[in-house]
């Protein structure tokens, strides 16, 4: 039979918390004593799969874990898949929207989440809403602003995946390339497989540059599902153990 | 910021801020009727009213969903929406386009809610200014008793009952408009407002505003090459008969 470990789970210590900018108005910082733990990468990277990965573990450990997501809100979801699909709004528009969308999360998922001392695991965060806009030419000074009301996550990854490998992975998942992340409204290529290519690689480019100033870790996602979770899990337990 | 017409845009844009109550919506829609029977190339545009992003922040009011955050960005994205999809356009193509409430309303509102200046302004700074804006100004009382007279039922988020000023819908909407009144006061000399005073008659106010409108505006310029069909008479809206039709509050 095999014995039962009862191996007491590790209370996290509580971060320093700040916020990117301005933040939200109101918020005790010190109050939050969850972690946040963001997981970026382009639609193939594994990010799914990562995230029920880490959920799973994270559990068996004893700790409670909360998703979110992009479009996910209770307030602007449906809204904002419905003007995505019908493609009618303007840049400026699509990026408040998707701002909209995003603060509501925040403040009535991930805020309280930490505040109740959860563990919140973003599947994508202000990184890739930031670095679609900036592929499609908006003020990098204007978003750092509107993201200024964000909470800094106690860690954030990248699984990079070469652009070759994702067409690889997402047509043998859907047999096809979404028009979105294949970034069909930039006008890059009429071919969607052209257009995927070079719409993910500008992403990437992006995503390197913005790791420069926001410091997260990127992670090679090419290799085998295992491995990856490994490596993530391993600095996922010194991110909890830190002071 | 610059205004459209030191952008080099051939149009211009007037808008009109002020209180609920006030009677801007009555004035500007006399301006428009005016600018139309001149056979200018008018557009009309009302702050939230951008069809799609509208059932979002209905629901979100109705369900009282809405943080100073969320409400201040929704309406942020409303107005992009009209800006991008309307304004500009229109603006390129050499129309005058009125606007009922501009950014500043946001600047005034969202920052009486709570949220950082620079940052409401920041995510604003996309629109360029107003050739001209008329700001009414009527004693804060004034504006007060049109919208309370018949003691409307007010709703939620236009009586600023998200900042619990006070239980009572009626004492919190005269804190919150007070509040509003001062934060529009505090940037009239930053953005160059037009005041006018909302205390006289509608039509000695309509006067006033032609007669700015025609000066700063060479109206000639934008007048249409063939003339209009006449237009379908039209009814006076709600806005025409002095009472707020704003549900952007």
């Amino acid at each position: 039979m095999k014995k039962i470990v009862r191996q007491p789970a590790t209370v996290p210590s509580v971060s320093q918390r700040r916020f990117f900018g301005h933040g939200i108005p109101g918020v005790q910082l010190d109050d939050l004593a969850g972690k946040l733990i963001v997981v970026e990468g382009a639609d193939g990277s594994g990010r799914s799969s990562q995230i029920a990965a880490l959920v799973n573990w994270l559990e068996t450990l004893g700790h409670a874990t909360v998703q979110v997501g992009l479009k996910r809100s209770t307030l602007v979801s449906e809204e904002l898949e419905k003007a995505q699909n019908g493609n009618i709004l303007s840049r400026t528009t699509l990026s408040l929207f998707y701002a909209t969308d995003f603060a509501d999360q925040l403040e009535n998922t991930i805020l309280p989440a930490l505040r109740a001392g959860f563990i919140v695991l973003a599947d994508r965060y202000i990184y890739t809403l930031m670095a679609r806009d900036l592929v499609r030419g908006m003020d990098a000074a204007w978003l750092k602003n509107l993201y200024g009301m964000a909470l800094k996550p106690d860690a954030v990854f990248y699984l990079e995946v070469p652009p070759e490998e994702l067409v690889q992975r997402n047509l043998s998942k859907n047999a096809t390339l979404d028009y979105w992340e294949s970034g069909m409204d930039l006008g890059l290529s009429r071919d969607v497989f052209d257009s995927f290519l070079k719409y993910q690689t500008a992403m990437q480019a992006t995503f390197r540059r913005l790791q420069r100033s926001y410091g997260f870790t990127i992670v090679n996602g090419s290799r085998a599902v295992d491995e990856v979770t490994a490596s993530l899990q391993k600095k996922i337990s010194a991110v909890l153990a830190a002071k | 910021m610059k205004t459209f017409a030191q952008l080099g845009f051939p149009g211009r844009l007037i808008a009109v801020e002020g209180l609920d109550g006030s009677g801007k919506s009555t004035q500007i829609y006399l301006l428009k009727r005016w600018l139309e029977a001149e056979g200018i190339k008018v557009y009309f545009s009302e702050w939230n009213s951008s069809e799609l992003v509208k059932s979002a922040t209905s629901k979100g009011k109705k369900r009282e969903l809405l943080t100073p955050t969320t409400f201040s960005l929704i309406h942020a994205t409303d107005f992009a929406d009209r800006y991008e999809r309307h304004l500009l356009p229109l603006l390129r193509a050499g129309y005058v386009v009125l606007c009922d409430r501009y950014i500043f309303t946001a600047f005034a509102r969202d920052v009486t809610r709570g949220c950082p200046p620079d940052w409401v302004r920041g995510n604003y700074n996309f629109a360029a200014l107003p050739d001209l804006t008329f700001f009414f100004k009527a004693d804060l009382e004034v504006s007060l008793n049109r919208i309370l007279d018949g003691r409307p039922k007010l709703k939620f988020f236009e009586a600023g009952m998200d900042l619990r000023l006070s239980p009572d819908p009626y004492e919190s909407f005269r804190i919150f408009q007070g509040r509003i009144l001062e934060q529009y006061l505090a940037m009239s000399k930053e953005f160059v407002f037009t005041l006018m005073d909302a205390n006289e008659r509608i039509e000695t106010q309509q006067s006033i505003a032609r007669k700015i409108v025609s000066e700063r505006i060479d109206l000639d310029e934008f007048r249409r090459r063939s003339p209009l069909p006449l237009p379908p008479p039209v009814q006076p809206t709600t806005a025409a008969a002095g009472l707020e039709e704003d549900s952007g509050v």
